[in-house]
């Protein structure tokens, strides 16, 4: 009789959804659990995306400048954000700095390599301040902040080294287009706060 | 010793029968995907869903590639941008008039423009295709199901568009022969009924 049961229980286990209460887990300890959080964070990633493509599109100086200043702004911003603890969610800043990055790669804007860099440390320090306080509220340490940097670091060498490196023309443009879709995000995400304010 | 199944063989062909039947039946979809790959899945499907925003997204491509350079990619830029600021005006609640008749419209006048070949300045494509964008977008940006991500929900919204109008180019790069100019010109005619038969609907 137990055993006639048995199916419909196992059926009702495999409908719980999962919780989705806490930071995601690795399995690999707090470096990789911050790693894996930011390439799972598409807000995140879609700025690195932006400044990056817009780095790449300004030469190998803005390059250089934007793999080092854009990790290393967000991991002290972050480490200011675990400390203080408080919530430094600015999602308005964030989109408009999405809407400027994306405009500014659509037109292909002749930024110097400062100004690039200054606007990518601008992002990681939005970014680290706003992943430092929630990080700080799921009890995680600065292991877990580096695997953030870490993570940023391998994903804006990548991008620069990518676009920095298109010859021909097409492919630019492409990178023109994406910024555009971006830029094209970022306005219906201030449409999107609004509705929600 | 024990029969293995309680039915007998001839029955076997209609058991498979109604066993491939019960296969086929479609997913109800009742409720709404909820979290972040239902954001992105549901804005991707939401611009394919129309076959109204297909034909005038395709149309902008093509026009892009009998335009050549640089509005082949300068049209494809503009509208995702236009058409993202549709969005905007439906998200703040600013209403927009004749949305479904704007959207048909659409593809009647690129279709036409297709067909006549017809050049002009860049500036001028641009504000055409920037005009239409609108409509679309409008009528899209608002139509975020309860439970999504509204970030993945606008990207794959915006790429799919982008996709679309990548579509059109790649057919449009016929346009360097001879018989694929005529061709391109003929799906401009196709476009314009297209775009019609919805301009129809819309006024009905």
């Amino acid at each position: 009789m137990k055993l006639r049961l048995f199916p419909f229980v196992a059926g009702l286990l495999l409908l719980a959804p999962p919780a989705s209460a806490h930071l995601v887990t690795s399995g690999l300890g707090p470096f990789y659990d911050g790693a894996l959080h930011l390439l799972l964070s598409p807000a995140d990633l879609l700025g690195l995306l932006a400044v990056t493509l817009l780095a790449g599109l300004r030469g190998p100086q803005a390059g250089r400048w934007t793999v080092l200043i854009l990790p290393g702004a967000w991991f002290v911003a972050g480490l200011i954000g675990l400390h203080a603890g408080i919530g430094f969610d600015l999602p308005w800043v964030s989109v408009l700095l999405l809407l400027v990055l994306g405009v500014m790669v659509a037109a292909d804007a002749k930024l110097p390599a400062g100004a690039v860099a200054a606007l990518a440390g601008l992002l990681g320090a939005l970014q680290g301040l706003a992943n430092g306080s929630a990080l700080a509220e799921l009890g995680a340490g600065p292991v877990a902040m580096l695997g953030i940097a870490g993570s940023a670091f391998v994903l804006a060498l990548l991008v620069c080294a990518a676009v920095v490196s298109l010859r021909p023309a097409w492919t630019r443009i492409a990178v023109r287009a994406v910024g555009s879709w971006v830029a094209a995000v970022g306005l219906l995400m201030f449409g999107w706060l609004s509705q929600t304010a | 010793m024990k029969r293995l199944f309680i039915y007998e063989p001839k029955q076997l062909p209609a058991l498979a029968a109604m066993a491939a039947l019960l296969l086929w039946s479609m997913s109800a979809w009742a409720h709404v995907e909820t979290g972040q790959a239902g954001g992105f899945l549901s804005g991707l499907a939401h611009p394919v869903s129309g076959l109204d925003h297909v034909l005038a997204m395709v149309a902008v491509g093509l026009w892009g590639a009998q335009l050549g350079r640089p509005a082949i990619w300068l049209l494809p830029i503009a509208f995702p941008l236009m058409m993202a600021v549709g969005g905007l005006l439906g998200l703040l609640g600013i209403p927009l008039g004749g949305v479904e008749i704007g959207i048909a419209v659409s593809s009647v006048v690129l279709g036409a423009l297709i067909l006549g070949e017809v050049r002009m300045p860049v500036l001028g494509a641009m504000l055409v295709v920037a005009f239409f964008a609108v409509f679309h977008g409008h009528a899209h940006g608002t139509e975020l199901a309860p439970g999504q991500n509204a970030m993945l929900y606008s990207l794959g919204f915006v790429i799919a568009t982008g996709t679309l109008h990548a579509v059109g180019i790649g057919i449009g790069t016929i346009h360097r022969w001879d018989f694929g100019r005529a061709a391109l010109r003929g799906a401009g005619s196709l476009v314009i009924v297209g775009g019609l038969v919805f301009l129809w609907g819309a006024l009905a």
